[in-house]
Formats: C-alpha cells, structure tokens, sequence
C-alpha cells in the first residue's frame, strides 16, 4: 500500500493498462500541450515508451468520440477524455446510438471497448456550461456502462476493469476528486462492475452513494454515530450495472433508506435506486425513502447561489434524521 | 366537434396559431415539399408562405438555429424527425436552450417548441425507435410534454407555442394516425403544461402513464375491471413539469400503485414517478410499486425479438392482479 | 479606408478599455478574488473594436467563453460587466452567469457561450429570423477561435448561411492557439479563411492588430448582409497573449515566444507607433498625450467599475430559482 492522490492512482491505472496492451491508447484535446485534464495524462507517453499513443485532438468532441468507435470496432482501446461532462452533448448521438449499439445491432460482429473518462460536478464558480452531472442519462442507454468512482484505490481498480473491459464505459470522476488522497495497492488489482461495497456498516439506516458523494456520507455518519444513530453506507460504485442486491439486502436489514447525488434531483440516478426500493423491498420499509439531490435549476455562477445547489454532509445528515421521523437539530 | 387524426390535430393547432402571430415559424427537414414525413405539417407552406423552411439535414442548425431565432424575437416550431436523432444536437438543447435565459439572468426568452417523433414502430430498429423523454426530465430549464391523443395533441401543441418557455413536444408515431373528436376553435379548453387528467376513475389501483403508454394503461383497465379490480388511469401529458398532485391524491385513494411506459424502465421516467410516491405517499400503500418499461436492451430488428422488448396491457394486468394477493 | 480623428481615437478608447478591463481582472483572479474560469482577451482587443464598430445596437454578436473583450467593444455597461464577474447582484446577469456567460441584451450582445462552437448555430438562426420572419436588416456576427472552426457546427452554419444568403457574419480570430495545441497541428488549412470558399463565401483576411483593416473589412461585411447578399467570413490574423484561462501554467510554449509574438501583434502598441505619424487612416497625427489622455481614462473607468462590483453585494438566496421559467 502507498499513499496516492487520485491523479497519480488513475495514472498509474492507464500506465499499466498501456504498457500491458499495446492497444490502448489515450485521446482528448490539450493531452500534450498541458497533460490534458488537471494535468493527469502529464508525462504518460514517455511513461509508456510510446507517445504516439498518446493523441491530441482538435476541438471535436463528435470526432473524439466518433473516430473512438470505429477505432474500437477496427481492434483499437480508446480511453477518451472528454474534458468535462458538459462537453458530452456535443457526442451525443456518437455515444448513444454509436457506441452503445453497434454491437447489439451488428448481431455481435462487432465489439466497443472503449472508455469515456469525464470530470463532472461542482468546484466553485464554473459556471452552467462546465458543472454538470449527468450519469443518470446513460444508466437509461442499454450497451452502454456507467462508473463512478469515489477514491483514489476506487478509482484505479475500476479504471483498470473499464479499460480491460469490452464496452463502452462512460467514467465519471468528480473534479473535487482529482486532490483527494488515500491508500492504494500496489498490486495489480481490479474491481468488478455491478458490486456496491459497504463502505461503512450499520442498523439503523441505509445510505446510498456514489462518487464524491461517499466521502460526504462518511463525515454524516460520523455527527450520526455521535447521537446514537448507526448509518450503513454503501458505494454503489458502478450505476449501470448496478448492485441491486447489496442495496435490497442493506434496506431489508435496516428497512431505511437515504440516496443522494449532486445531479439534479429529478429523474436522477435517485430515482432509480429509490423506485427499486419501493418495488423490491417494499415489505421491509418502516419509513418513506428519502431522495437527495440539486435543485432544479442550472448551476449559477454567484457563489452563494451556487452554494444552494451543492449536496453536503450536512443534507445527508438531516435526510437520515428524516427518514428516522424526527427533525434534526439545524 | 369532429374526428381528426393525431397528425391533423397538430397540423390545426399549428395553422391556428400561425394566423394569431406571424413571428411563429416552422423549420426541420423534409416539411416544406413534403408537409411532414408523417404528413404533421400538412398543408401550412400553402397556408403560410415563407414560414415553413426545409433545412438542411443539420441538427445542430434546426434546434441551434430555433434558439437563436427565438433570442432575436421569433417564435421557432423545429421538427427533430425523429428523437433517435436528438443526440446530434443535444448540446444546443442542454447548454444553450435550456441554460440561456437563466445564464443570462433573465435577459433572453427562448419561446422554442421542439416537436419529436418518438416511439417504436414496427421493426425500426435501434436507431429509429427510441423513447427519450427521461433524459430531458433531468435538464432544468426546458418543460417536456407528450400527449397521448388527438384532442390532447392540439391543445398541448398550442399551450407550447404560446409559452414563452422551451418546450419539447414529444409526439408518438404510432399516434399519428389515431382518430378521435376533436373540438373545433370555439369551444377549445386551453391546457395548462403541467396537468394530468384522469381518464378513468377507479378506487382499487392507480396506473399512471403518458403517450403511447396509455394504451396499455387504458386496456389494463378494462381487462381488469372484467375481473372486478378499478383501476384508476391517469394521463400524465406533461412530464416536466408533472402533477405529483394528481397522482399523489389518486395513490392516497387507491394505495396500489402501478407505472408503464415504453421507454426502458431502469432509469426510465417512472423512476421518478415511483421514487416521489416512494418518499411523499409510501404510508398510503399496501403493495408494492409496480414499474413497467421495456428491458434493459436496444430494439432489435427481427420480429420476434421486437416483441420481446413491447409492454403489453397483459403485463400490467398480472402484476396488477398479484397486488391483490 | 479613413476615419476620422474623433473615430479613431473612438477606437484607441474601446481597446484601451478592454485592456485595462482584462489586466484588471487578470491581477484580481491571480489574488484570489475571481473563483471559476476567466479568458483573457489582451492582444486582440483591435478585432472586438474593429468588428463591433461597424455594427448598429441592435445587431447582434455572438461571443466565446473569451468575451469580455466583445462585450466591452460591443457597448455593454462596464461597471455591470465587472459587477457579472464577481458574481454580484448587480451584473449584468444578476450573477448567474459569470464571466463565461455574460451577455448585454440591450445592446444586442447574446451571451458569451462556454460552449466551443455553440455560437455559430445561434447567430445563424437570429440571421435567419431577422432575414426572412422578422423582415429586418439586422445582421449577426459570430465570433471564433481556429480551434472552433474544426466543430461540426462551424460547417452547418457556414453552409445554411450561404445557401439562404443569411445575414450572418464570420468572424474568425485566429489567434494561432486552440487551448494547448498550435493550430497547425490539427487543422490542415493553413489561413482557415480557405474554408470559406467551400461554402461559397466570400472571405478576407485582415491584420488583427490594425483596427482599421477590421473595420473596413466590417463595414463591407455588414453593406452586403443588410443589402441581403449573404454572409462574410472575416479571418483576422491575431495572437492569444495570455494563456487558455488564467492560472494556465502554458507549459506548451516559452516566454520568450510568447514575448516576442505579443510585442509583434499588440494592437495597441501599433496605433501608438502608427497614429503618432503621418498614416493613411486619418487626417494628420494624434499626439502622444492625447493618447495617454485616453488611456488614462480608461483606467480610471475600470478602477470604478472594480469598486462598483465590490460595493455590490451576492444575489439574495430566494433569487437562485428565479429566470428559469416563465
């Protein structure tokens, strides 16, 4: 085990990948120039013995993301960066109806390893065009799969799996992640898709997060342990596929539930997981799940505005007390 | 009163509208020459001479091009085609039509409608079939609505026009050519975006649905009530906003309820229909929420395996009935 | 083409004004002041001024995330501009947008779009409006980057624009820098004015540090979209002095570089040299200090208009729902 900030973890992640299959390559505007996204693909290419497979772009994305299909269909590995979340609608289709189907429609001919890596969600003061997040919409896209990492060890080992793995992967890491520390394995490890992890056992509640939201339910958990209420917390990890089975198998035990996310509340990723529950473990219920997210606004720029539209420990806090049935002290 | 078809009832609206206000305008591929390629803009180049434009095939133009229209003081109509094609120009409706009034504090209006064929036909395949709604349910800034008859397609279709707000209007191909009466000018009920109706009352069940979907909630309900279960319908027609009311106040009468679309269900706009009831109403219900979408696959070609991916009204009667048990 | 003295010093006020604007609020994000993005316009400020000269309030510009420079030359109020940029109540925006977004309806500036290439389709379809539903002569300039040029929409607007003889305008700052990347590297064409002729537009280059190469290319622009013979595409030759967004490390390029290509294209520098001698754009020379006179002022309007964004206090909370819907 080694300390490491995400940054270095998903770069060792890419390294190793790239060094292990001389297919996999790495694209997205700016790579070279200041190492692409927070600096993280700095030094990869002279890392790898290989800088041709690590690629500028122009300002594309449809060509990013485009030339990544075919260049997956032809035997090739994209990881793709797209910079921020809010620059995916410019590849939309390239992504839905692309990407996600090609192998389905071709009867199997053809197959789509690649992944998309996207920063996404709130820093400060970015603005409605670079703050999004906007996973739910590609939980909904059959042939397609969704990540979310929430630490630096999360975040190699499922990098790894999405670049190992053979389709397309949408990887969202949210930006407030890039500083965050933690101990990472040394060794060649990855995590699988489709199995939350409970991050934090409990009775009397369950929590379900993901991304940059599970550091945020850990510090609830902690003012919660502190007034005698023990919250399970689970990092879903991965949205599509998604871990049903933990999550049921947590609520029937604790027969609470809390889901939180800093995408916009309706039709969220939430609402899934919240409708899952009222459908499957409907019976275990003792209280109404409760379902956090962004207003319904774009994100505004003025700072305290901006405050409003962000999901804290403190939401997380008080959603528990709900679902207890009683007010918090705030 | 008279019959007209989904198709013409959205072509009356639109005439009725254009001869109130000639900053309103038409413009997507294929409707000058063509009226539509399922005839939903009929005979309004004859009627309105320069305002319905055939474009060229350039998403990004229809839809980028209707904002900037809008911000210059038109009142743009774009047609999508079909809402398979909507990624192409999904960042002119997230980032700019949906952001550009609140980003610029107010300055702007974007009075945008964007009409989109949606829906599966018969074997269309994965690219020609899809049902998006969800995702544009999620985007803050832009209302979305989809109804699911003739007489609901023109009164809809003019309650967007007349918003000042971006509205995208999502209309069934399949629905095209259903017929019911629909009222003439005189004795119209203007719609408010953001109501539903209750199309049947019933004290045993709720089923909310929209578009399409109410054809399997409605022949649900008849089934059903053979078997002695009353099934209360609701037709959503608008899905952002919704009435959480209506449904909230049905669920509080009934306790059971059940929610189909053709969408894909897992991230689907039931979703969101469930989870409010799940937080908001969960003490009223005695069964669990039932949610029916299409499986978690594209929509294959062969029609055998079509069918396999359809919600049928058989489907929501045996989950339905098994509430009861 | 001449101007007059009145006219040109016009100019030298615009740019000096944008100048000191951007350097105002490079020092202030460097300190800490300004959170989010901010893209500096200095070195270009002779395009903003040369193309926003020729056009009338109620035509239209579309801008890029660097838009300060736009806003300004366009006629926006500066004190509400700085005010947008803190983020305060009282921009221009009412602190929703920021610098990124910020946009001056009034004087027909649609918004500083943070999207790359979400401006064409925008200013095309407002040409289209004004053109052939609305009826009028306004025309709509599109503002962009050689990066940009290589979105797909740049070429669904070009092509819609001359196809319907829209009256919109291309402006093309070539700056030589698309973020990181020189421009050379991913784009084939050499002056992206070339593009033009594929869509049959007529097209121009202008030196981007001679304002009124600009505006004589913007006012023969503007005669032919009003008299509806379609669109321009204007390509002025410039140089992005600063880096991407400030706090950009610009690890991609050396300061001598940077140094020696910012003296060579500064716009300002030039009309000093130039207007301080017998030129061929005005009648006689402007003296030194008239021109410090004009720069000084400048100053002066922008140590105000930062005051005025100080004094100004955050949205109220409850506004944050507020111009969503109507």
């Amino acid at each position: 085990m080694s300390i490491k900030s995400y940054r270095e973890a998903t770069f060792d992640a890419m390294k190793e990948e790239m060094i292990r299959d001389g297919t996999v390559y790495a694209i997205a505007e700016d790579i070279n120039g200041n190492g692409g996204t927070h600096g993280r693909y700095t030094g990869l290419g002279e890392a790898i013995g290989d800088p041709g497979r690590v690629i500028d772009a122009p300002i594309s994305e449809a060509i990013i993301v485009g030339s990544a299909v075919g260049a997956a269909m032809s035997g090739l590995r994209p990881i793709v960066d797209l910079r921020f979340s809010n620059c995916i609608p410019c590849a939309m289709d390239e992504i839905v109806n692309q990407a996600a189907k090609s192998r389905y429609m071709f009867g199997g001919q053809a197959k789509v390893p690649m992944v998309i890596r996207a920063p996404d969600g709130i820093l400060k003061m970015q603005g409605a065009h670079h703050t999004d997040c906007l996973e739910a919409w590609f939980t909904h896209v059959p042939g397609l799969q969704v990540v979310v990492p929430s630490t630096p060890a999360e975040g190699k080992g499922l990098l790894k799996t999405a670049i190992r793995n053979d389709n397309p992967v949408l990887f969202f890491e949210h930006k407030k992640l890039m500083a965050m520390t933690g101990e990472v394995p040394e060794e060649d490890y990855t995590i699988p898709f489709g199995k939350a992890r409970v991050v934090r056992e409990g009775r009397d509640v369950s929590v379900i997060v993901y991304g940059i939201m599970v550091s945020r339910a850990l510090e609830a958990a902690e003012k919660l342990a502190a007034e005698g209420i023990d919250a399970e917390i689970i990092d879903l990890r991965t949205l599509s596929p998604w871990d049903r089975e933990a999550v049921l198998a947590s609520v029937k035990k604790t027969g609470r539930a809390v889901v939180a996310h800093e995408a916009v509340r309706q039709s969220g990723f939430g609402a899934e997981i919240s409708a899952t529950i009222a459908e499957e473990a409907f019976g275990a219920l003792k209280a109404p799940v409760i379902r956090i997210g962004a207003p319904f606004v774009p994100i505004p720029m003025a700072p305290n505005l901006e405050d409003l539209c962000r999901v804290l420990p403190e939401n997380i806090y008080e959603g528990v007390h709900r679902a207890l049935g009683r007010q918090s002290d705030r | 009163m008279r019959k007209l078809s989904f198709s013409m009832a959205t072509c009356e609206a639109m005439a009725e509208e254009m001869a109130l206000d000639d900053k309103i305008f038409v413009m997507g591929e294929d409707l000058a020459r063509q009226g539509g390629i399922f005839g939903q803009f009929k005979g309004l180049p004859e009627k309105f001479p320069g305002r319905v434009i055939d474009t060229p095939i350039s998403e990004t133009f229809i839809i980028g091009g209707g904002v900037g229209a809008a911000l210059a003081g038109a009142r743009p109509v774009v047609d999508m085609h079909f809402a398979d094609f909507i990624g192409v120009c999904m960042d002119e409706i997230f980032n700019q039509m949906a952001k550009v009034r609140y980003m610029f504090g107010g300055q702007a209006k974007v009075p945008l409608v964007l009409r989109a064929p949606d829906g599966m036909t018969i074997q269309g395949a994965a690219q020609h079939s899809q049902a998006v709604e969800a995702w544009f349910c999620h985007i803050p800034g832009i209302q979305v609505v989809a109804p699911s008859n003739p007489e609901d397609a023109k009164a809809v279709l003019k309650a967007a026009i007349r918003s000042d707000n971006p509205v995208i209007y999502f209309e069934n191909k399949i629905l095209y050519k259903e017929t019911a009466m629909v009222p003439e000018i005189a004795d119209e009920v203007p719609y408010t975006i953001g109501k539903a109706k209750v199309r049947r009352e019933g004290k045993d069940v709720t089923i909310v649905s929209y578009s399409i979907g109410m054809k399997n909630a409605l022949g649900a309900a008849e089934r059903l009530a053979k078997e002695g279960i009353e099934a209360e319908v609701i037709d959503l027609i608008s899905l952002s906003p919704w009435d959480k009311e209506a449904v909230l106040t049905s669920v509080k009468k009934t306790h059971r309820l059940c929610i189909a679309h053709e969408a894909v269900k897992q991230g689907g706009f039931g979703a969101e229909i469930a989870a409010t009831v799940a937080e908001e109403a969960i003490e009223y219900l005695d069964a669990p929420i039932l949610r029916y979408g299409a499986p978690f696959c594209p929509i294959p070609f062969a029609p055998t395996l079509e069918k396999m991916v359809r919600v049928f009204p058989e489907d929501l009667v045996k989950g339905i009935k098994g509430m009861f048990e | 083409m001449k101007v007059s003295k009145e006219q040109a010093l016009k100019f030298y006020e615009t740019m000096c004004l944008i100048r000191e604007f951007e350097t105002s609020v490079k020092h202030d994000f460097l300190n800490g002041e300004i959170p989010g993005f901010v893209h500096l316009y200095i070195g270009e400020e002779a395009v903003a001024t040369g193309i926003c000269a020729a056009l009338d309030d109620t035509d239209y510009i579309e801008s890029t995330h660097r838009g300060h420079g736009h806003c300004i030359a366009k006629g926006a109020d500066i004190d509400r501009m700085m005010a947008e940029i803190f983020g305060k109540k009282t921009g221009l925006c009412k602190g929703k947008g920021g610098s990124m977004h910020i946009a001056d309806f009034s004087v027909g500036m649609l918004g500083a779009n943070g999207v790359v290439g979400g401006g064409y389709n925008l200013a095309a379809g407002a040409a289209l409006a004004n053109k052939m539903i609305l009826k009028n002569d306004r025309v709509s300039v599109v503002f962009f980057g050689d990066g940009a040029s290589n979105r797909g929409t740049f070429h669904e607007a070009a092509n819609v624009s001359s196809a319907w003889k829209l009256p919109t305008i291309f402006v093309n700052e070539m700056n030589q820098w698309a973020s990181t990347t020189p421009y050379e590297t991913t784009t084939a064409v050499k002056d992206i004015s070339d593009r033009a002729k594929g869509y049959h537009m007529p097209a121009v280059i202008a030196d981007g540090k001679n304002v009124f190469e600009v505006y004589a290319a913007a006012v023969e622009a503007v005669e032919r979209a009003r008299a509806g013979e379609g669109p321009t595409f204007i390509e002025c030759k410039t140089f992005r002095v600063e880096g991407h967004f400030v706090g950009d490390p610009e690890l991609y390029r050396t300061r001598e570089y940077v140094k020696e290509n910012a003296a060579l294209n500064d716009p300002l520098t030039w009309f000093d040299r130039t207007m301080t001698r017998k030129n061929g754009y005005i009648d006689g020379v402007i003296e030194p200090q008239e021109l410090e006179a004009v720069r000084a002022a400048a100053k002066e309007k922008i140590v105000k208009a930062k005051e005025f964004a100080m004094s100004s206090e955050y949205p109220d909370p409850d506004q944050y729902t507020a111009d969503l819907y109507l």
